[in-house]
């Protein structure tokens, strides 16, 4: 009895000293940030004598595939500077709680990333107003900063775009040729050409789904982007607490098509990786890949199967629109934003090393070569990448690039209630309503839940 | 010889004490504080009341977790537990080998849960493929098979090594005189040996109770709580709730929820040793 | 014990059976092994259970791209380090705070001995936030100095097993050596250390199969910017987009798994008895 009285002593007091404790840090914490968050603003624009100054650069990457390349950037940089900067790479998948812990510390990121309005609302008490900063100035367009009423909290680092990889060799094989397809029925008619003569030509259309958490953003988050896009440009808007789904007739169409002309059965789908799907294309078993710029060094370079020649990318047609002038879908999820938070010197610091990536010759070239990225500023290099080659074609000859909407979209949530019924649909034991019913009311439900936290 | 020691307190004793404050007491309590506080990093708390043990709820997750947990739990800790004692039966019949298959059923337990994890992630999905069946991702039934038999094949061999040793225990002659008496193999195993390995059959159920109830890196690893939260046991949920959703009103509810978890392990840690206590008075 | 003939047909019918469940058993290490000497695009859901072909394997290759371009070495020797420090430290200090709490009736000894058996229940949820602060504000966040919060975290079942087995001492040896003249320090170290070497291994066991295989711990507390254990590294190897990199992850694996088993083999009846005497005991 005695064990279980302390117990509950000790426990109570426990409690009770927590309280205390929680108050009490409040109050001098809430004094302390002010003090912080009026010092730094004064001077952003004297940052470029700072570089002596004993400041350093914490860069929390988001892309585990540009590691390597960040990694060298940052001791090139340290080498001609003499500023320290460190660079951490979040495990896939692990960002948001790998920030979220490293923010607590006391020696917390300087330069961290995120994905849009979305990501910025629950982060933009710690971003530094980049407002008239050396490196806002260098944006090419005003669209690439993140803005929060009239402060700049984020800019938007790297293009990417994304739609149908082809395998150009194989779509000849079948017959065909890129100019062959300049709209969703145009798609169609190739694609069940293909199928038909499946077994005759030896590979399919369509590369299989990955509908588990390896590729699934290709579908709910890539695919429903289109649908999002036409309906938000029919209405003038660029946001909405109400989806009306105007096009979900449009999303089925292009996901009726992708499942119905894959290398294997529409119920089998649900047992398939995005690496299976990868694979499928690097080992010539499908002509499309529904996939981003971001795949050039998974498909082309050393040990990989392709050349430069042997690839495209294609707008993705859902029958919407002016098909005719559509471009690939091309956009960011990724923005810098400055830990305000940080000492003076740090953020300084941090100021001058995204300026002198985007800006020197060092930093261009190894965002463009080593990082394959298209950077939105002014002196930005030529990329290497043969996906983006393609987006700047299409852009030159006067077509129009479909926005990334699905920055937009409420949450991660809703992308995975979509996702699920996807799944399903795919596999036979779900309806297309589940789908609409996910899209349209599930859109609903999450924004109301925003609004209310 | 107490006063001789007493004295040296400062080097028996303090060096645990100020380790004990740092890693445990002080964070527990801070940590119970902060249950009733809205903050993202610890700049910023701002006292809330009960509000965050009000969000517990807001969605659905935790009361799904609870009930997944509490699911694996039963299920798991009757399936190891069943299949260890059959194993452990069978390896004290002293035939050929028993040593060699030991050895063999003990040696998952050594690997550590996130290796496990992908293990079994390659190995499942394998196997539903090539069945033409959804992933484990996708498909919480199947994902809460996974995390079964991943768990039994880490903790039977761990389970199985304390059972052999209560059996060895029983003693020969008992076996033999009942054997005499013309007791059957049935009658002996019911009457005899499960009577006498009682305390190895409680210590093994609750230590499978508890590492099931706070499973946590088997979980992440294998299914991440996909799809959509549906595999999501209640250790990953608190994690879950508190890193990986943004937003600064949830870690507030992730440390509630840690709490009410923490209550939880409590009233089954109490039942434990109620029945230790219990079973303590029949000998 | 007379063996029937009857038994010894069922023992070795029963052995068949076992043997082939082993085999089943080691599937999944054997089945891990395969794949880590096979090319990346040949590690697809659809082709996991295929025997590398002249075609897919890649020898070394993925063991050499692991250890080089992971750092896994590096990842290697942290956990070494944490694992060895920590678990030395809490043998040391716990088992000389066990030894106390018993053999002082103290307010201190009765409330040491109450909160860790308290700690023994407190999940590591609960405190995860509030320590990894902690340990930050303190810097104990890095490989060399992570044992201390090991202990404060860890010393609960460590003190709890360590005062179960004092119990049973006699004190009579004890008394005796503080009669030849000795303090409390050659006490401990020269008499009640050998008796309690039994235990200490057990709970090394314990400590060890935890500490080498903690994910989350590590995870919030340790430096990222520096130090990654292997349990932290072989996550590293999901890129974003989705992709695995599945053969050098696999290779990892058994660079995690193979020490593993060694060390199994080799202190195998400790292990099995440092399990029993812990279970018995917790």
């Amino acid at each position: 009895m005695n064990a279980k009285k302390t117990l509950s002593l000790s426990l109570a007091s426990a409690m009770a000293l927590g309280l205390l404790a929680g108050c009490g840090s409040s109050a001098s914490s809430a004094a302390a940030s002010t003090a912080d968050s009026t010092a730094p603003a004064a001077d952003s624009t004297s940052t470029a004598a700072s570089s002596d100054a004993a400041g350093k650069v914490y860069y929390l990457n988001f892309k585990p595939e540009q590691d390597e390349a960040w990694q060298d950037l940052a001791a090139k940089y340290t080498e001609e500077t003499g500023v320290p900067v460190t660079v951490v790479t979040a495990a896939s998948g692990q960002y948001e709680t790998t920030l979220m812990s490293e923010m607590a510390k006391s020696d917390a990121p300087t330069l961290f990333q995120v994905n849009g309005p979305v990501g910025l609302a629950s982060w933009k008490d710690y971003c530094y107003d980049l407002s008239g900063s050396k490196i806002a100035g260098e944006l090419t367009s005003d669209s690439y900063a993140l803005k929060d009423g009239d402060a700049t909290l984020g800019i938007g680092y790297v293009i990417e775009s994304y739609g149908l990889i082809t395998n150009k060799s194989l779509l000849e094989k079948a017959g065909y040729s890129v100019d062959d397809i300049k709209s969703f029925a145009d798609l169609k008619k190739v694609a069940e050409d293909i199928t038909a003569r499946k077994d005759e030509l030896g590979f399919a259309a369509f590369t299989s789904a990955g509908m588990d958490g390896s590729s699934d953003w290709r579908f709910k988050t890539h695919l429903a982007n289109l649908p999002i896009y036409f309906e938000y440009q029919a209405d003038g808007i660029n946001n909405t607490d109400a989806i009306k789904g105007t096009y979900l007739d449009n999303y089925k169409d292009i996901f009726d098509l992708y499942i119905n002309n894959s290398t294997c059965d529409p119920a089998e789908l649900a047992g398939k990786t995005g690496d299976d799907s990868r694979n499928e294309f690097l080992n010539n078993e499908a002509v499309f890949f529904q996939n981003g710029s971001w795949e050039y060094t998974n498909l082309v370079g050393d040990g990989k199967p392709f050349t430069d020649d042997d690839l495209t990318m294609m707008p993705i047609y859902i029958g919407v629109g002016d098909e005719a002038n559509q471009g690939l879908c091309t956009g960011t999820e990724n923005y810098w934003c400055v830990n305000k938070e940080a000492s003076e010197e740090d953020i300084n610091a941090t100021l001058d090393f995204i300026y002198w990536c985007v800006s020197s010759d060092e930093g261009t070239k190894a965002m463009a070569d080593d990082m394959g990225f298209v950077i939105p500023f002014k002196a930005a290099a030529e990329s290497p990448n043969l996906f983006v080659k393609v987006d700047n074609e299409m852009t030159a000859e006067g077509k129009t690039p479909v926005a990334w909407n699905f920055s937009t979209m409420p949450s991660e949530n809703w992308k995975n209630g979509v996702g699920s019924a996807l799944t399903a649909y795919a596999a036979g034991t779900g309806s297309w309503d589940d789908v609409v019913t996910a899209f349209v009311d599930g859109w609903a439900t999450e924004a109301a839940l925003n609004a209310a936290a | 010889m107490e006063k001789a020691i007493k004295r040296y307190w400062p080097v028996f004793v303090l060096p645990t004490l100020i380790a004990f404050i740092i890693g445990f007491v002080w964070p527990f309590i801070w940590g119970a504080g902060l249950s009733f506080c809205k903050f993202t990093t610890v700049k910023n708390v701002q006292f809330v009341g009960l509000s965050n043990y009000k969000m517990i709820w807001i969605d659905d997750t935790f009361t799904h977790a609870f009930w997944f947990t509490a699911a694996f739990t039963v299920v798991s800790t009757v399936l190891i537990n069943v299949l260890a004692f059959s194993i452990a039966l069978l390896l004290t019949r002293g035939m050929r080998g028993t040593n060699a298959f030991r050895t063999i059923f003990f040696l998952p337990n050594l690997i550590g849960g996130i290796v496990l994890g992908y293990i079994w992630q390659i190995l499942l999905n394998g196997i539903l493929s090539a069945l033409g069946k959804p992933l484990l991702a996708l498909n919480a039934t199947y994902g809460f098979w996974g995390l079964i038999i991943l768990m039994c094949w880490q903790q039977i061999g761990y389970m199985m090594i304390i059972y052999i040793a209560g059996l060895q225990n029983v003693p020969t002659d008992l076996i033999e005189a009942a054997r005499i008496d013309g007791a059957t193999s049935r009658q002996i195993l019911f009457k005899i040996k499960v009577p006498m390995v009682m305390p190895s059959v409680t210590i093994c159920t609750f230590l499978t109770l508890t590492n099931s109830f706070k499973l946590f890196d088997q979980n992440l690893s294998l299914t991440a709580g996909e799809p959509a939260k549906q595999s999501m046991m209640l250790a990953y949920n608190i994690y879950d709730t508190f890193y990986a959703r943004s937003g600064p009103q949830w870690k507030g509810i992730g440390q509630a929820k840690a709490v009410v978890f923490f209550l939880f392990v409590v009233v089954i840690s109490l039942i434990q040793l109620h029945f230790t206590r219990s079973k303590e008075v029949q000998q | 014990m007379g063996k029937t003939a009857k038994d010894r047909r069922i023992n070795s019918v029963l052995s068949v059976v076992l043997t082939i469940i082993c085999i089943l058993w080691m599937y999944p290490v054997f089945m891990i092994l395969m794949n880590s000497l096979k090319t990346e695009r040949a590690i697809t859901t659809t082709h996991a259970f295929e025997l590398p072909t002249a075609e897919t394997f890649v020898g070394l290759k993925n063991y050499i791209y692991g250890i080089t371009e992971m750092d896994f070495l590096s990842s290697l020797w942290y956990s070494f380090i944490i694992t060895i420090s920590s678990v030395a430290l809490i043998l040391l200090c716990c088992s000389m705070c066990a030894w106390y709490i018993i053999r002082v009736q103290s307010v201190l000894s009765k409330g040491m001995y109450y909160l860790c058996v308290f700690s023994m229940i407190v999940p590591f949820q609960m405190v995860m936030f509030t320590l990894a602060k902690t340990a930050d504000s303190l810097k104990l966040n890095s490989p060399y100095n992570i044992c201390i919060i090991y202990l404060g975290f860890g010393a609960g079942l460590a003190v709890f097993m360590f005062t179960g087995f004092v119990k049973s001492m006699p004190i009579a040896i004890e008394e005796a050596a503080m009669i030849d003249g000795c303090n409390p320090l050659q006490i401990f170290f020269k008499v009640v250390c050998p008796i309690l070497k039994p235990t200490m291994i057990s709970t090394a066991i314990l400590e060890t199969m935890w500490v080498w295989n903690d994910y989350l711990l590590p995870t919030l507390v340790l430096d990222i910017k520096q130090y990654r254990t292997i349990p932290m590294a072989i996550q590293y190897f999901r890129g974003s987009y989705g992709k695995v990199e599945m053969a050098p992850m696999m290779a990892c694996i058994m660079i995690t798994v193979i020490p593993v088993i060694v060390l199994y083999l080799v202190c195998q009846k400790y292990i099995i008895d440092g399990v029993v005497a812990g279970a018995v005991k917790g």
